[in-house]
């Protein structure tokens, strides 16, 4: 298993088999092109297996951030909770805008309450890109790493 | 997916809205009788939503400027300052702008939004930062999906919220430039603004202070807020409108930048739109000269705003923050804010009925704006009307006398 943010950050070499699971199916990828190009890909998967090919060391398995994504989903769980539709629970898949009951004047108030919890901005037009709770994830923890 | 699809939850609201019976974003005036009256549904109502915080809509010599300036220039200028040129009365009317504020230089513009979607989006570019209050105008906003600045917002009136954002972003290149309101158009509060000049400082981030609802009514010479706190020299860019105090159209920037000419020939908004008719700029120089000659608007403004502020509190009703020539009536839900209005409107008096997402914090609200030429009797009234209607829709407690125990 290889961190999310690892693969966000492109730090997974080229050579190393990455395997995901999206929506019960199982992906097989040589990573041969820049890693950002897989990162699209890899938004949506629930788990991630990398073989590595012998390239185990030129893999960085250390946290990128001081925050694991545990830590992050759970803060944005907490501010989304409020929007929950039904029983319906809320996991990365969740498309912020439409699962929930959250205008977008709500969503950018939520972003300012986690850039202060995390010590980070996130501008608006990157806010604009981000649509399920994975990729708020994603990038909080790709600008923590910067930090 | 039909054209009109992606509005669908929008019209649901819309259509709700419409089931009082009127449509409170397209009231027609079917007649406009003063600053403070017209004729709606055949009723005569007061006014009290409409921005007219000088009451300047009718002062005659206002209007005979503009009539004069009709007759001797005609209707309209039929293109922009760049391609049909400016006419005498649009310097003359830059000049006493950047007089009246002590600045070297002004551009004037069609409209306000206009003056701060060009401006914004063309001061702050690729690789500066911009960073807007949280509550910003909608100008403000539009500016920022036009612009290729990175954009951030901040808590609304919170200096340590932008002084964090300033903060993180650490010695990046790039210009920081922040955009502030003298007073918000919907809760009527006004900015911290020598706590946030302060912090402007300490990371050299450049200002813009939109003075849109504070020209004239703040300050000893009505400049607005930068005036009141007496940070007029810390503001690189002061913007404000002509479409509120000063009774007609138009938006305008003051500045002391060396360079600010060049604004001239790259904001689109000012080149590629037909500038202020004569007329307008006729009465917009003379409304400035009124402003300047006759100081007890001013204060007869705020008289105003205390009486239907504390009146309206003293009747336990949850306000915006502060006095404020804006004064905003919380109301517990959207269809209760619509209910309420429209019962007002029933009663004969017209204020503003603002729901989210137009906003902040999703607040339901009753936006009245005060007028320097409302009598007492008219806001003692309406806080009356508003007593009781509340009381009717449940929004403050019932305190009628309840019969007890049957008749005997």
């Amino acid at each position: 298993m290889v961190s999310r943010e690892a693969l966000a950050i492109g730090r997974v070499k080229h050579g190393v088999t990455i395997c995901h699971f999206t929506r019960n199916r199982c992906f097989w990828h040589k990573v041969t092109a820049h890693p950002r190009a897989l990162e699209s890909v890899l938004r949506t998967a629930h788990q991630m297996i990398v073989e590595t090919d012998g390239m185990t060391d030129t893999l960085e398995r250390a946290r990128v951030s001081g925050q694991s994504r545990g830590e992050v989903i759970r803060e944005i769980c907490r501010h989304l909770a409020p929007f929950q539709t039904g029983e319906r629970p809320i996991t990365g898949d969740t498309v912020i805008a439409k699962d929930l009951t959250i205008d977008s004047l709500a969503i950018m108030d939520m972003v300012m309450e986690l850039e202060d919890h995390f010590d980070i901005s996130i501008p608006m037009n990157v806010v604009a890109e981000i649509h399920t709770v994975d990729q708020l994830a994603d990038t909080i923890q790709k600008l923590c790493a910067r930090r | 997916m039909g054209l009109f699809d992606r509005h669908a939850g929008l019209l649901e609201a819309y259509r709700d809205v419409r089931t009082t019976g009127y449509d409170p974003f397209q009231i027609r005036m079917e007649r406009v009788l003063s600053p403070t009256e017209a004729i709606i549904n055949g009723r005569k109502m007061l006014l009290v939503g409409t921005n007219n915080y000088f009451g300047l809509t009718f002062d005659p010599s206002c209007m005979e400027a503009a009539i004069e300036a009709i007759r001797a220039e005609g209707t309209g200028t039929t293109g922009s300052r760049i391609a049909n040129g400016s006419y005498t009365e649009h310097v003359a009317l830059e000049q006493e702008i950047a007089e009246f504020y002590g600045k070297k230089h002004c551009m004037v513009f069609t409209t306000g939004y206009q003056a701060n979607l060009g401006l914004i989006s063309t001061l702050a570019g690729e690789g500066d930062q911009l960073l807007i209050d949280a509550d910003s105008h909608a100008s403000i906003y539009d500016a920022c999906k036009m612009t290729q600045a990175e954009v951030v917002r901040f808590k609304h009136n919170d200096p340590s919220s932008l002084e964090a954002r300033l903060r993180r972003l650490g010695d990046r290149p790039g210009n920081r430039v922040v955009v502030l309101e003298g007073i918000y158009s919907m809760l009527g509060d006004s900015a911290p603004l020598r706590e946030f000049i302060d912090v402007c400082k300490k990371y050299k981030a450049y200002v813009i202070v939109d003075e849109a609802h504070s020209l004239g009514a703040l300050g000893d010479n009505g400049r607005g807020l930068c005036e009141s706190t007496g940070v007029i020299d810390d503001c690189h860019f002061i913007v404000g409108t002509f479409s509120k105090t000063l009774g007609a159209i138009g938006g305008y920037c003051v500045s002391d930048d060396p360079d600010f000419d060049i604004l001239r020939v790259t904001v689109r908004s000012y080149m590629f739109t037909a500038s202020l008719p004569p007329s307008i700029v006729a009465s917009v120089r003379q409304a400035l000269k009124v402003v300047k000659a006759k100081p007890e608007l001013r204060t007869q403004l705020w008289s105003n705003v205390a009486t239907l502020y504390e009146g309206l509190a003293a009747k336990g009703f949850k306000l915006g923050p502060e006095h404020g020539p804006v004064v905003g009536v919380h109301l517990p839900d959207r269809m209760t804010a619509i209910g309420f209005w429209r019962a007002m409107l029933d009663a004969g008096i017209y204020v503003n009925v603002a729901v989210p997402p137009a906003t902040p914090n999703g607040v339901s609200l009753l936006r009245c704006s005060v007028c320097a030429v409302h009598t007492k009797e008219q806001l003692e009234h309406m806080i009356e009307v508003m007593t009781g209607i509340a009381r009717q829709l449940g929004v403050l407690e019932d305190r009628t006398p309840r019969v007890v125990g049957g008749a005997r």
